[in-house]
This record gives C-alpha cells, sequence and structure tokens, in this order.
C-alpha cells in the first residue's frame, strides 16, 4: 500500500510542478515506483517537464469519466523504471473531477505504487481540494518572498483541516544565495520560524533546472548540479534518511578551503 | 393609608436617594405604592433634579417590569435614575457574564486567513501571522509572535489591551479605534501591550509594567465587578 503526497504552495510560479517531477524521478530512481498524477486541469505542465507530452493519449478526466481504465492512462517513464505520470486534461477545467473521483484514483494507485505525488494546481478553489483529497502527506513549496511565504501560512491553515497523517512539510525553493547575504530575501530561518513547519528541503536557484525543464529531462537525472543535489536530498529525507541540509554558500575555491582549514580569515 | 402596609421606602442617603422596594410583595403593589407616594411628592418645576437609586433587594425584574418602573420614576416627577440594584440576576445573564470575563486559553498558530474570535479576554498560545486575526470582547495576551490583526475590546471596550511577548503587528484594533504599523521596515519590540491613550485619543504601544499603573483591574472579572 502506497503513500499519497500532494505537493502545493497556495500561489502560482513557485515551483510546485518543477518540486514534482524532480522529488518524484528522485524517488524513482532510488528504486521506488512512483507515480506523478498532474492536478492542473486546463492547465498541465508536468508532462511537458517529464518531456512526454507527445505520448499522452488518455488523461484524467477520461479516467474519471469512464472511457478507459486508470493503468491504460499511465505513461511510463522511458529512462527510469517504476516512474509513470498520469497527465491532466488540457481541454475541460478544474470542475471536470470532483474530491471523491480523486480519492478514487489514488486509492486505486496506491496498491501499485509506493509513491503517489500530486501536483496541485495554484490557488484554494476546487483545483486545490481535488489534489488534497487522495492525500496521506502535504509539501508546501514557497520561495523567499513575502508574497509566496503568506500564501504558504494560508495553505498549511488549510491543510491543517485536511485529514492528514502528519503535519506538511516546507521546501524552500528559488534560494538566491547573494540576495539571502544582502539581506534582500527572507532568511530560511524566518520562513520557518513564521511557517513553524519542519523543513524538508531547500533549493537554490539554478539556470540550470531551467534549462532541464525546457528540455523535458527532470535536472534530477543530472546529477553534478546543486539543485539536482537538493532534490535528491529531499527525496532521501522523504524516505526517512537523515540528511543535512545543503550549505547555502557557492563553492569556494580549494585555495579558500585551505585557508579555511588553517584558520586563517579572508 | 396608615393601615397598609409600606412596600416601598425612600430614604436620603449621602449617594442621594434611595428608593427601597420590599421584595416580598407582588410587583403590581409595590408599583401602586410607588405611584402614589409619587403623586403625594407633586414636585414643583422650579425644583432641582434628583438622582435616585432603586433597590430592589433579592427581587429580580423583568424587561417590561423595568420600563414599567423607569416610566412611573420619569413621569411627573423630578427624579433620575442613576441606578437599579438587585442582589438577583438570571442564571443565564450570569452564564453570559462569566463567559464574558472568563480568560479562554487557546493554543494554535492563527495563520493567514484564519480568524479566531471569542467572547471574554484571550490567552493565545502560538503566533499570529501576517494575515491572520485575532478578535476578542475583552483583553489580547499572546504568548508568541503577533505578526497580523488583533482586535481587543471587540464590543466596545476601551479599556481593553493588548499584550505579547513579541509585537510587529500589521493593525491593532481597540474597541473602535485602529493603527496600523508605520510604512516603513521597522523592527518589532519584545514584552509590550498596546492600549488607548485617553489624552492623545490613539493607541499607544508601551512596556507591560505600565499596566499596573495605567490598568489596574485587568482581569475582566475584576473591572465588571468594579463598574456594576
Amino acid at each position: 500500500m502506497g503513500e499519497a503526497i500532494v505537493i502545493t504552495s497556495g500561489k502560482g510560479g513557485v515551483g510546485k510542478t518543477t518540486t514534482t517531477a524532480n522529488v518524484g524521478t528522485a524517488l524513482a530512481m532510488f528504486g521506488k515506483s512512483v507515480c506523478l498524477i498532474d492536478t492542473d486541469i486546463g492547465l498541465r505542465n508536468l508532462d511537458v517537464i517529464m518531456g512526454v507530452e507527445n505520448r499522452i493519449i488518455y488523461d484524467i478526466v477520461d479516467v474519471v469519466e469512464g472511457r478507459c481504465k486508470v493503468r491504460s492512462a499511465l505513461i511510463k517513464d522511458k529512462r527510469i523504471e517504476h516512474l509513470a505520470l498520469l497527465p491532466a486534461a488540457q481541454t475541460s477545467d478544474k470542475t471536470a473531477i470532483t474530491p471523491e473521483s480523486m480519492k478514487e484514483i489514488v486509492d486505486d494507485l496506491k496498491q501499485d505504487y509506493e509513491f503517489i505525488l500530486i501536483d496541485c494546481p495554484a490557488g484554494i478553489e476546487q483545483g486545490y481540494q481535488n489534489a488534497v483529497a487522495g492525500a496521506d502527506r502535504a509539501i508546501v513549496v514557497t520561495t523567499p518572498e513575502k508574497s509566496s511565504v503568506r500564501d504558504a501560512d494560508r495553505i498549511i491553515g488549510l491543510l491543517e483541516k485536511e485529514d492528514l497523517t502528519e503535519p506538511p512539510k516546507l521546501i524552500i525553493n528559488r534560494i538566491r544565495n547573494h540576495m539571502v547575504k544582502n539581506g534582500d530575501m527572507i532568511d530560511v530561518d524566518d520562513i520557518v520560524q513564521l511557517l513553524s513547519i519542519d523543513l524538508i528541503g531547500i533549493v537554490m536557484d539554478d539556470d540550470e533546472v531551467i534549462k532541464a525543464s525546457n528540455n523535458g529531462e527532470p535536472i534530477a537525472l543530472n546529477s553534478s548540479s546543486k539543485a539536482s543535489i537538493a532534490y535528491r536530498n529531499i527525496a532521501r529525507r522523504i524516505l526517512g534518511e537523515n540528511v543535512p541540509l545543503q550549505s547555502l554558500d557557492t563553492e569556494k575555491g580549494m585555495f579558500y578551503k585551505m585557508k579555511k582549514f588553517f584558520g586563517i580569515r579572508s | 393609608m396608615s393601615n397598609k402596609k409600606q412596600f416601598v421606602t425612600i430614604k436620603g442617603t449621602k449617594e442621594g436617594l434611595s428608593i427601597f422596594i420590599d421584595e416580598a410583595c407582588s410587583f403590581e403593589e409595590a408599583m401602586a405604592d410607588l405611584q402614589e407616594k409619587i403623586n403625594a411628592i407633586r414636585p414643583k418645576e422650579y425644583e432641582p433634579i434628583v438622582s435616585v437609586h432603586v433597590k430592589l433587594g433579592n427581587r429580580y425584574l423583568l424587561e417590561s417590569q423595568e420600563k414599567e418602573l423607569r416610566e412611573i420614576l420619569n413621569h411627573k416627577s423630578r427624579f433620575y435614575i442613576e441606578s437599579i440594584d438587585s442582589n438577583v440576576i438570571l442564571k443565564e445573564d450570569a452564564l453570559k457574564w462569566k463567559e464574558n470575563s472568563e480568560i479562554k486559553a487557546v493554543r494554535k498558530i492563527v495563520r493567514s486567513g484564519q480568524v479566531l474570535e471569542i467572547t471574554g479576554d484571550l490567552l493565545l498560545i502560538g503566533d499570529v501571522n501576517p494575515g491572520g486575526k485575532v478578535v476578542s470582547t475583552g483583553n489580547v495576551y499572546i504568548l508568541g509572535n503577533l505578526y497580523g490583526i488583533a482586535h481587543a475590546g471587540a464590543a466596545g471596550d476601551r479599556k481593553a489591551i493588548i499584550a505579547a511577548s513579541y509585537m510587529k503587528p500589521t493593525q491593532l484594533r481597540i474597541a473602535d479605534y485602529i493603527s496600523r504599523a508605520p510604512d516603513y521596515e521597522s523592527d518589532g519590540v519584545y514584552m509590550e501591550c498596546g492600549l488607548i491613550d485617553e489624552e492623545q485619543d490613539k493607541i499607544v504601544i508601551d512596556r507591560i509594567q505600565v499596566l499596573s499603573r495605567n490598568r489596574r483591574e485587568i482581569s475582566g472579572f475584576e473591572r465588571r465587578i468594579l463598574n456594576g
């Protein structure tokens, strides 16, 4: 019996879909069977980021309306084993499915997959309610901006009313180190203190993420970039491993490390 | 009249006139007696207005009865009713009184979009985040951070206060007063309280210690007992 995790944020554009794609990919790389569900009906993106857009035949609305079985709508990833995607419909809107039908689909998929990651649309209306309906756990994504922290706070308040097995976890996405240092961006600690939920990962702002998304290759597949490591760390924490948080500092050269080692201040 | 029992006694005390109404007789009898006494006095136009305290003893007055009493006393007389005192109140009123004067402890984080409404004093153990709001008819005490909106004395009690371990509110509201955070970025304050300053006619934020001077009867219960 698998576990369903909804990835949500309230605000749009903070990286829910990217997070879903990469955390899902990372979990699958660790050998877990993972199914991603895109619930952003009418504005689907997850398939594009996963690079499977042209393979969609059936979507979630087809499943709900009984035109096909859940399993025939799933798209299996060709790069990693045990990774599948249930795409959203592009032609309908959020009212095409209900929380009850969503829960049914998720419960069904839990039989076959260890992790179901649900990509939630922005907002707190029907789309959000659909996405949350089947979830056991929740991950809230925010960026170090006031507006997105506010919305995260609102979403956490709403999630508290849901029937979840544990309080939601927090991912802080798109941290720009130089801005945090100058005090132009909100501190990670301040965000965690305000939202008072557990931090499960921080992800640096990385140009590679955009590049990878455009190529339809989740960054988690590329082992060298910092964001990729961050996503894999999040996946390991979801699996219950105790991984320390990545340091915010960008890699310094060998010389700096030597100086640090000998205790010389630069 | 001499053979009739006295139901209503009027006495002069240092607070003014007191009208004692016997608690054993029926309300009609008492009112008839009172009417008679008032008629007998028949005050003149030039006489000064006298304030009276009506003492009911262990009698409870219905709203309609109180209205009748007020009508008799106000009609063709130079009386002004200062207070109507009774030793008894309805259980319903007593419960309401209790509810209004109790401190309610709530342990939660009031997040953006959430509103916590309380009758009586609120003791919040947790934070009020930006966009969150707490409202109480009495005082608001917050053991935590106040970033959102706090409204004390929501039913119009201007003596209500807002105290917090850490205060950086978007707005403070007390009764019908509103004050908001300055437009520039400022640091919050620790262990301070907001209260209405009568002289400045606005909400001021001060150290919690000033409360021992300015709001001695801090507990809602004490305050209401003192004010009747």
